[in-house]
Formats: C-alpha cells, structure tokens, sequence
C-alpha cells in the first residue's frame, strides 16, 4: 500500500513541527488564559456590574470564550497559510524541494490544509480544556464548540493561503494582518454582538466566516439559537474552505511548475 | 527507444520570452552528459523540464522512456535533482532533512535509516548529522543535496550547477564524488559554466548559447573540431592592444582580441611565441597552452564564458 502524497506532505510538516511542539503547546495554552482571565474576568467583572441582566442572559466570560475559541482558531489558520507559505514558496523554498520528488502541486496543496487542520485543532482543544478550567462550560459543550471553530480555521487558512500564494512581497503579509485579520477579530462578533456595530459595518462582518462560526459556538456555550441557520453557516464556511483550497493550486502552480 | 533520455526540438516559452529554442539530444544509460553555458543559456529551465517540473512548450521529451507531462510523479521517483538553488529544510538536522526527504517516495523509515548512513559516509557528512542544515557551510550544504537527491537510488541524477559558488577545495571534493558516482554507472547530467568542470566530468556534452545548442561531442572532441591545438595568450598594457591589432591577426591562422589580452590559435605555438618577438611586440606576459573548452565557446559565441 502506498502512502497518498498529501499524507506524505503532512507527516513532512509534522515532523518539522516535533522540533517546536512544547513551546507552541505553552503558549495555546498561555494565550486563553491571559486573554480570559483579562478580558473575561478582568473587564468581564466592570461588564456584568454595569449589565446585570448580562449578555444574552450569561456572564461576559461566558459570552466571551466561545467568541475567543473561535478567534484563536481564525488567527491560527491564518498564520498557517501566511509564514508557511511564504517560507515554502519563497523563503526557503521547501516547496520546490517536495515537487521534485512525486508530489504533486494538488497533493502539496491537499497536504498543507491537512496540516493546518491538525493546527488549528490542536488550538481549538487546548481552548477548550482551558474554558472548562476557567468554568464557562461542561466538557461536552466545549467539545461541540469546537466543531465551528474548527471549520473557521480553516476556512481561514485555504482564504490565506490562496491570498499568500498570490503575493510576490512579502511585507504584504503584515498588511494582511493588520488589516484583515485584526479587524476581524475586533469585530466579528467575539467581544461585543455585531448589533453594536455602525448599521454600514453589519453586513460586512456577517460576510466574515469568524462571525458564522462565534454565533454557533456561542449558540453551543450560552445555549441559545444563533442569529443564522447552522445549514447556512456550515455550508458558508464549507465552501470558503473549498474555494480558497482550489483558488491556491492556480497561483502554486505558476510559482512552482512555470 | 533505448535513449535514457531523448528531446526533439524541445522548446520552452515564457510568454513571448524563449527561454529553450527547439533542441536536440540524447543521453545514453551509464552517460555523464553536460550542459555548458553561460548565465540564461537556457540550462536550468532544460534541466527543469527533464525533471518533470515544468511543462514543455513545443517539440517532444522522452525520460527513462516516459512523458513528464503526463507521467510526472512517476518519473519523478525514479530521478534525483540537486537544483541550482539550495532548497534544503534549515531548521532540521540533516538526519531529518534526508528522512523527511525519503519519506516523500514513500521509503519505508527502516530502509532509509540504512540508506541515510551509507549517504552520508560516501558524502563526508557522517560527522555533521546531527547538525541543523543553517549551520553548515556552502560546500557541506551542496554534499547535503546531493545526498538527498540519492536517497531513491535515481536512475539519473540532475545536477543543475553542482559547485557553483563553492571554493576550490569544496569543489574537488565534490568532482570526487560525482567520479565515483558516475563509475558505479549513475547517469548523470550537470549543468556548469566552468570548462574545468565540464573537462573533469562530461562524457559528452553540449555548448549551449541563447537557449541554442551550438555544438556538441566529447570535451576533447569539441576541442579537436572547433579550434586548433595549442593557444598563446599575451597580454599587454590597457589601450596598447587597439593599435596593435592588425599586427597580431597576422601572427597565427586565428586570432581572438579581448579587452586585455590576444588568443593566437596555433598547431606550434614555439613558432607564434617567435613570431611575436620577431614582429617586435612587447607583451607583458606569453602564456602557451593547450587550447580548452573555453577557447571553443569563444570561437562559438564569439564571448567568453564567465566575465
Ligand atoms: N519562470 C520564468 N519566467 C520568465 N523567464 C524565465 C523564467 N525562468 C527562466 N527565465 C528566463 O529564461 C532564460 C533562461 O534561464 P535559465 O535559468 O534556463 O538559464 P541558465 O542557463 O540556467 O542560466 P544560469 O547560468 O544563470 O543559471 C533567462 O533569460 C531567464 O530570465
Ligand atoms: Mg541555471
């Protein structure tokens, strides 16, 4: 039996992962702590005096780390299809490097959204273990809420990916951050409802795959129904995964077999 | 059928830039063959083509009897490629730049944990291989690719500018290995702009210039048909040798004037050196030689190779 290319592109990224694993896995874990118990306890205690009836009935905390779990598994998708990328295009050119042996432009492609799954999962999980340390929801709520913030990080990643691919300067990567990525998570629903947002501004956030994955797992956490349909949501979030994959093999190719 | 590999006015485009114009050539089983040209010859973009990474625009190319465009991945397990360009993974070891490498032919670990060792003696890297690949030098990161290109045992190597940019001795180290490669019967195929190289290393090769083949034959056979035996290099002070020019064209049956210097092309060159004196030129310096691969591009191209 042979190993499928993209398989072989993944244990590739695994094994370059094996040299970092304790301090990225220090710091999935430091990043929801800080940020709950800043934000969420912290801010959250000024929140709930000044709201006693609270945000849709909950704790800001509460209301807060479903929105975050799904921040941080936007933010890592995006990383992932940035500085990975960039690196394998460019920088140190390890994608020329698979292409010369049996894979394939689609199988690098296949295997470096695998990867990013695995990525993003990992987050997700740990956010999760940490949301059940901090009280805001059972353990099998956590891991259902982890299902939409799966699909956003993803979504995220193919999005990048494709957008990196296309980009022959790198310092339009920070750009990206800066201006897609940050606004995103300010404003996709995470910290405050978007109703809270300028009239002009709603629409835009409601075309953002973060915003279709906080209100369900918000929806999961605060046990209400989310503003939009699941169906919709998931297929939304479905099909920002697959044109973003099918929209980097274009530019891949170009850039490693022209 | 039979040719290792076999191209028929094989041609690359860029949009409207060619790149490759229509070449012709056939590389034997068991073949050392180079490709010599100067910067955008058109050999990196040939090399890429024979490896399968980049479509051919026109003519036909056949590689160990298969299609690189249609049977891509399958071919590419059976080549090896040190691209001119190193691509190597800098935040592994070199252990685990060759597993990670293997793994991509899908070799099992324990196979390649056997065939990593042997790589690494035959390359000298054995004491280094537990060293992330951004600490090594140029010369060491060279050995490295090459060992990774052979970690699928090829049935041809692809070597595009193997010691480009490496120091002398960096250079002879590496020659060794591609010598013994090639008598345990690898085909190669390399690419360079250095004659030496070419000498050392190709059985047979091509001379090309402006994504043009412009000859082709042994090293000693180019050198036979394309200019004479033995050449006398005189250099003289800057702006003496415009006035002298006519002069020196009458010295031998051919003559290239450079910017410091004169080639006489010549089958006695006891009898140019005193033919020189005798016309009461002054040179600073005489140097007679052999005439090399060098002096054929020149009568080829009408420039030297590397400026
Ligand atoms: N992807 C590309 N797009 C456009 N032009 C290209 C591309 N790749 C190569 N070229 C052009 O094709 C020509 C031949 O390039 P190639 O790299 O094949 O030359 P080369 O003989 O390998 O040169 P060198 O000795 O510098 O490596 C050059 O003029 C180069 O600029
Ligand atoms: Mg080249």
């Amino acid at each position: 039996m042979t190993t499928p290319l993209s398989l072989r592109v993944f244990e590739s990224e695994a094994r370059l992962y094996r040299n970092i694993w304790r301090s990225s896995i220090a710091s999935s874990f430091l990043n929801p702590i800080l940020y709950l118990a800043a934000m969420g306890v912290g801010l959250g205690s000024l929140v709930d005096t000044n709201l006693p009836g609270g945000i849709d009935g909950v704790s800001y905390l509460t209301f807060l780390a479903p929105g975050l779990l799904v921040a941080t598994a936007m933010q890592t998708g995006a990383a992932e299809g940035a500085w990975k990328v960039m690196a394998g295009l460019k920088w140190t050119k390890t994608y020329h490097a698979k292409l010369s042996t049996p894979i394939g432009v689609p199988s690098l492609v296949f295997g470096h959204m695998l990867w990013s799954g695995a990525r993003v999962l990992m987050v997700s999980i740990v956010f999760a273990m940490v949301m059940v340390a901090f009280r805001v929801a059972p353990v099998s709520e956590s891991l259902v809420a982890l299902g939409p913030a799966f699909l956003v990080g993803l979504a995220m990643a193919a999005a990048t990916t494709a957008f990196t691919a296309r980009v022959q300067d790198p310092a339009a990567l920070p750009l990206y951050f800066r201006f897609v990525v940050i606004p995103m998570f300010l404003f996709s629903g995470t910290f405050f409802p978007i109703s809270q947002l300028p009239d002009w501004l709603q629409p835009v956030a409601l075309l953002t795959p973060m915003y279709h994955g906080v209100e369900m797992s918000r929806a999961v956490v605060v046990g209400v129904s989310p503003a939009v349909a699941p169906w919709i949501s998931i297929t939304y979030l479905l099909a920002w995964i697959a044109a973003g994959t099918l929209l980097a093999i274009r530019p891949f190719r170009k850039r490693l077999t022209p | 059928m039979s040719h290792l590999i076999e191209a028929r006015g094989l041609t690359k485009r860029f949009g409207d830039f060619t790149a490759v114009d229509g070449i012709d050539f056939t590389v034997e089983p068991g073949e050392s063959f180079g490709f010599l040209g100067p910067n955008g010859a058109g050999k990196t973009s040939t090399m890429r083509m024979i490896g399968a990474v980049s479509p051919i625009t026109a003519g036909s190319l056949t590689v160990l009897g298969l299609d690189p465009m249609k049977q891509g991945p399958q071919l590419r397990s059976r080549l090896g490629v040190v691209p001119q360009e190193d691509n190597l993974d800098p935040d592994l070891t070199i252990d685990d730049n060759l597993m990670m490498y293997g793994r991509y032919f899908d070799l099992p670990r324990s196979a390649l944990r056997g065939r990593i060792d042997e790589l690494l003696d035959f390359l000298q890297l054995t004491e280094k291989r537990k060293e992330r690949v951004d600490s090594l030098s140029g010369g060491m990161k060279r050995r490295l690719t090459i060992a990774r290109g052979l970690i699928n045992e090829p049935d041809l190597l692809i070597l595009d500018e193997p010691t480009t940019g490496l120091d002398p001795q960096a250079r002879h180290i590496l020659w060794d290995r591609l010598y013994r490669l090639k008598q345990q019967g690898v085909t190669l195929i390399i690419t360079t702009h250095y004659m030496d190289e070419a000498e050392q290393l190709c059985d047979r090769l091509v001379v090309m210039d402006k994504a043009k083949i412009v000859a082709e034959g042994s090293p000693v056979s180019l050198i036979s048909e394309h200019a004479p035996r033995e050449v006398v290099e005189v250099r003289f002070r800057p702006g003496v040798l415009d006035g002298i020019a006519d002069v020196i064209e009458t010295l031998a049956p051919r003559t290239e004037i450079l910017a410091d210097r004169a080639l006489l092309y010549t089958d006695d060159a006891e009898k140019t050196v005193a033919g020189i004196g005798a016309a009461g030129l002054e040179p600073e310096t005489i140097l007679a030689r052999r005439s090399s691969l060098e002096d054929v591009f020149l009568r080829l191209t009408g420039r030297t190779l590397v400026e």
